[in-house]
Parts: structure tokens; sequence; C-alpha cells
């Protein structure tokens, strides 16, 4: 019998312990099968955040780190600073890049550091069981605004693709959703482009994934994907919005 | 020996590159400053990286990422920034990773004032961040103690897994003596390398995990860190005793504050008062054997000179000293310097018994 369709190299055969639906699941997958198909195993760190995601650590066979909340951009650069022959990536949730992280990502976004971020934005903080992000949407219910968000008093969703676009450095900043076969191919090419910017020494890429949360969106996996076709990807428009060749500082 | 007239703050940044320091991350707060600009001009010379963060949290947390991968890496701030990297040296702690944090303290609580003042010894002895971790901490009271202090912190860090302190205040950081540096240390990451991040070329091994998460055996690291604590205790106490033979008071300080008490004791010494010294260079682990065998009648009292308003190191003094042996505290603080003609007319006036003992 020969194997079609393979576990990719640097996913451990453990149970993901991920809620059934949930597309950190996919998101995981596709950049392992990015770093397959670069041949970068051995030469990869893994900067992991604190969310749900952070239970990587258990399921991927590279170098890791596991960061305190929102400050993995900072410990990569650290770490990419030390070792430029290394593919330094960071994996980071909305509440930790845009809430308690937003001095820590726009800052290395601006410095241009040579690493790659990954956004898996599902708009709501799902590790401490779904209370209202700076990305939740207008309307939508969280645990601390259960009418859902409302615009006085919280604000706007955060779109951080619309802030990281306004700085000069990064060389390439998209948004692409997982909730499709299409969306999840164009992210699995966007991480590819993230990761070989950052091996040819160009700097910061910036890739945010929508993603979901079918745990605290109290629905299930299809209810989940419908929310983002009729939300999710009404507000947070998927697009590149930069994506340049020269390499940063020259 | 190359011998040099330096700043506190220049030479410590000086020792920590001999020392092999090829990192430093830092966010500019008075009184420290000459750190990161001087690591600025000097680290890229000797092929290492100075970034300066956005934040102390920032740069903490790039040297968290930098020393990961087995180079010697270190912050520096004062205290308002100290209070900020807490949240870093607790993971440092928790990842066991290996670094320098150089507080050179100021007056406080609050942004409190930039002059000199030692109000960090309680946050860098008892809780450097939440969980209950520990680490070395080094006080200096000579620009050449600076250096040599700054020469070895790496080589506990890294015996250790675990970050270490060293604490001066902003006076001692600013004062200029002459020194003899050591000499230039290559650094060795590889000697770090069974645990660090990021393999060699042609390296083959398996995956390396740096967590500061521990779901089961918790419990088992925290032990561990209760025993090293112990052993820390037993084998790392470094203290300068003076005349303690018949000493029938004790003057106790550190850092800068040591240096006026010393100059009291030889004063008083001279004038034909039994007076001696304690002055503790690691405050955490403690000199506690320093007090506890000084013997109650004979030792009439221990004499607390401190920066700070109260005192902070006289709550371990006070623990460590038998039964009988009063202590009195005396002190300035929120950048008010200690000054040897107040400081020995204070001390005369506890052992001529004017003075209340501390409750
Ligand atoms: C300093 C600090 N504050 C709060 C927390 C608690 N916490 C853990 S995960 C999390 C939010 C995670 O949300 P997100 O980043 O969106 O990830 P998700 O779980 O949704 O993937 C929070 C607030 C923490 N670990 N540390
Ligand atoms: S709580 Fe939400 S984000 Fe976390 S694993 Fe479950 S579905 Fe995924
Ligand atoms: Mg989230």
């Amino acid at each position: 019998m020969s194997e079609l369709y393979e576990r990719p190299k640097s996913i451990l055969p453990n149970a993901s312990s991920y809620c059934p639906g949930c597309l950190h699941a996919t998101a995981t997958k596709i950049i392992a099968e990015v770093i397959d198909e670069l041949g970068v195993k051995d030469k990869a760190i893994y900067v992991l955040p604190v969310g749900c995601s952070t239970q990587g650590l258990v399921s991927w066979d590279l170098d890791i780190i596991g960061s305190a909340h929102g400050r993995a951009p900072a410990v990569a650069t650290g770490i990419k600073r030390c070792r430029p022959d290394c593919l330094v990536f960071c994996y980071q949730g909305d509440g930790d890049l845009a809430s308690i992280g937003l001095a820590e990502i726009m800052s290395a976004a601006n410095r241009g550091e040579n690493i790659t971020v990954i956004y898996a934005n599902n708009s709501i903080f799902g590790m401490t069981g779904g209370q209202m992000a700076p990305t939740t949407l207008i309307g939508q219910k969280a645990t601390t605004a259960v009418t859902g968000r409302q615009l006085l008093g919280t604000g706007y969703p955060l779109k951080m693709c619309e802030l990281i676009k306004e700085l000069d450095a990064p060389r390439l900043v998209v948004r692409c959703s997982l909730r499709t076969p299409a969306g999840i191919k164009k992210a699995r090419a966007s991480i590819l482009k993230g990761f070989k910017n950052q091996l040819e020494g160009k700097g910061f890429s910036f890739i945010e994934l929508l993603t979901n949360c079918p745990t605290t969106w109290h629905t299930d996996a299809l209810g989940s994907l419908d929310f983002m076709e009729k939300y999710t990807e009404k507000y947070f428009e998927c697009r590149t919005f930069t994506d340049k060749e020269e390499r940063f500082g020259e | 020996m190359e011998k040099r007239f330096m700043k506190g703050c220049e030479a410590l940044a000086e020792a920590a590159v001999r020392a092999g320091v090829r990192f430093f991350a830092g966010y500019p707060i008075t009184p420290q400053n000459e750190i990161p600009e001087y690591m600025s001009r000097r680290l890229p010379e000797v092929g290492g990286v100075f970034v300066q963060g956005e934040s102390e949290i920032a740069s903490v947390n790039m040297v968290y990422g930098a020393a990961a991968t087995g180079v010697r890496a270190m912050t520096s701030s004062s205290g308002p920034g100290i209070s900020l990297k807490c949240e870093g040296i607790s993971y440092l702690a928790a990842a066991r990773i290996p670094a320098l944090i150089v507080d050179v303290s100021r007056g406080g609580p609050g942004l409190g004032s930039i002059q000199p003042a030692q109000s960090d010894y309680l946050m860098a002895t008892k809780a450097l961040g939440h969980g209950g971790h520990r680490l070395m901490v080094f006080a200096p009271s000579t620009v050449q103690e600076i250096v040599d202090l700054t020469y070895s912190a790496h080589d506990f860090a890294e015996r250790d897994r675990n970050p270490v302190m060293i604490l001066i205040d902003g006076c001692l950081g600013a004062m200029m003596e002459s020194v003899a540096l050591p000499e230039m240390r290559e650094p060795k990451p590889e000697s770090q390398s069974g645990w660090t991040l990021g393999r060699r070329e042609g390296e083959t091994r398996g995956a390396h995990l740096i967590s500061p998460i521990y779901e089961a055996g918790l419990e088992g690291l925290n032990r561990q860190f209760g025993e090293r604590t112990a052993r820390w205790q037993k084998e790392d106490v470094m203290v300068e005793e003076l005349y303690l033979d018949d000493a029938e008071y004790v003057l106790t300080a550190y850092g800068m504050a040591a240096r006026v008490a010393r100059q009291v004791t030889e004063d008083l010494r001279r004038e034909g008062y039994k007076v001696g010294l304690i002055r503790p260079i690691t405050l955490f682990p403690f000199p506690k054997e320093s007090f506890r065998k000084l013997v109650p009648g004979t030792v009439k009292g221990v004499i607390d000179i401190e920066m700070a308003i109260p005192g902070q190191m006289s709550e371990d003094v006070a623990a460590s000293l038998p039964q009988g042996i009063p202590l009195y505290e005396y002190g300035h603080s929120g950048g008010v310097l200690l000054d040897d003609a107040d400081t020995k007319a204070a001390v005369l006036d506890i052992i001529s018994g004017n003075k209340e003992a501390r409750a």
C-alpha cells in the first residue's frame, strides 16, 4: 500500500487537544506543510504565545520556546538577532497580539525584524472562556459582553493588517480566511511567502488568518463557518495589503 | 591587568562585555542610562547585538529569546523599569534561562525620585515577579567590586540556569574610581547547547523545548528551586566582616551605604569604640550566619544603615539576629545621601542609649 496523505514531518503523532472544528488545527497543519516544503525543519524556531495555541507545545517536533502573553515578537527578536541563520516565527492569537501584545507587535513590525508572524484572529479570548477581545465584532456576544459588543465604551474591532500596513518596514501584510479550501490555499501560499521573505533576509512578514472558536461562540463547526462568512469576513477584508520585494534596509 | 578610571555603570558594562555578554536590550531610565549607551557603542565592536526595546517588558523578553540561544544576555534598568521586567524575570526563572539583570536603584515608590536610594532591596531579594522563584542578588560597594561581580555573574546564572541580579544604586553607578579590568573572555554559546534553541549546521539532535509552563511536574520544579536556595545558603554566601571578634556594636550595610558604614567603623575604632561591620555582598543568599553567631551580652546592639526608610535589609537582619541583641536603624531615603559625620553622630547616639531599638 502506498501512503497518499502523510503527517507533516514537524508534527508529532500526538492527539490534538483542540476542540472539534477548531481552525487552529488547520493552521498548524498548513504551517507544518510549508516547513516540509521548504525543508527547514532543522532550522526552524517556533515562538509560542499564550492562548489555545499554547497547546502546540505537545504537537510540534521543532525547537520551541513558550513566551509570556503578548511578548512573542520581542522574544523572537532576541532569538533572531542572535541566530540569523534560523527561521524564527511566532504564532499568536488576537488577545495575545492585538490586546496585551500591541506594543510588541507594532514595534517589531516597525523595526522590520526579519521574522514571520502568523496571527490567528478568532475575535475572542478562546482559552480563558470567551471574553471580549479587541477584535470581537460589534454585536458579537462574549462572556464580558453578554448582550453583544457595543460601540460605546469598547470602540471598533481592531484591524491589525490595516494598522501594520501603514508602517514602511513590513514586506508582507496579508489577511486570509481559513473558512474555505480556497482560503486555506491562499493562507498556505502566504505563509510560504512569509517564510521565504525571512530566509532571503527581506524582513518582517505578517500573515493574519481568520479563524473560529466554535466552543466559545456557542455553535458547532459548520455554524462557526457560517458566522465567519456572514460577519467576520464582512468586517475583516481578506486581501494582500503589502507585498514588497526589496530587502529591508537596502 | 588593564587599569582604567571609570564610572560605575560604564565599568559594569565593560565587565559584562569582557565576561562574554553579547546581547543587551534595554529602555532608557535614569540613573542607568550609561549602561545602554555604553553597550550601544561597545557591543557592535565585539560582534554583539544591542537593541533599544520599546519598553522594559519588551527588553527583558528580548533577553529571554537571546539567552535561550545560549548567548550571554543582559538588561538593566532602575526601580520603575525593574517592576515591569518582573514578568519577564519570572518567566526566565520558570523556563530556566540564565541572564543578567542589573538594577541601578533610585528613590521609590512610584516614579519616586531619580536620585540614588536603596529602595529595591525587598523587590530584589523577595519577589522579582510572581511565583516564588529566587535570584542570586549581588550588591557591590566599589567600582572594582562592580567589575568583579559582573564578570562572574553569568557563571552563576549558567550553573543554575537561572537569572541573576546585580543591585547597585545611582550613586555607585555614577561614581568614578580606578579599576583593573579582567581579560576578554570569548563567549561559548555551545557550552549551553544541551538545552538551547537553534541547531547548528550539521547538528543532529531531537527538538528542544523551552517552556515556562508546567502542566505536571510544577511541584517538582518548586521543590528543586527550594533545594537550590538551600544550596546557595550553604555554599554561595558572600560577606565582608570587620572587627567582629571584639565588637560591642555591629554596623551593617550593603552597597553605597556600606562605604559610609565602613568609614564610621574605622573612625570610631580609632577613637577606641569597639565597633564592627557586617557587609552583605550577596543580598540573596543573605549572610544569616554572620548575624546568628553574634553573642548576646557581648554584642550590645546591631545598627542597620540603609539609604531606605524604613530599612528593608533590616527585616532580614532582624530575622537572623539571636534573641537579646537589639537592632537599631539609621538611614536616609528619597535621594538624601548618607553623610559620614551625621552617620557617625547617629551611631554614637545609639551607643549612648539615646535611641530606641527597632520594634
Ligand atoms: C499576563 C497574562 N494575562 C492574562 C492571561 C490569561 N490568558 C490566557 S490566554 C488569554 C487570551 C487568549 O486569547 P487569544 O490570544 O485570542 O487566543 P485564543 O485562545 O483565542 O486562540 C488570556 C487573557 C495570561 N496568561 N497572562
Ligand atoms: S476554545 Fe476555541 S480556540 Fe480554543 S481550542 Fe477550542 S475552539 Fe479552538
Ligand atoms: Mg482569540
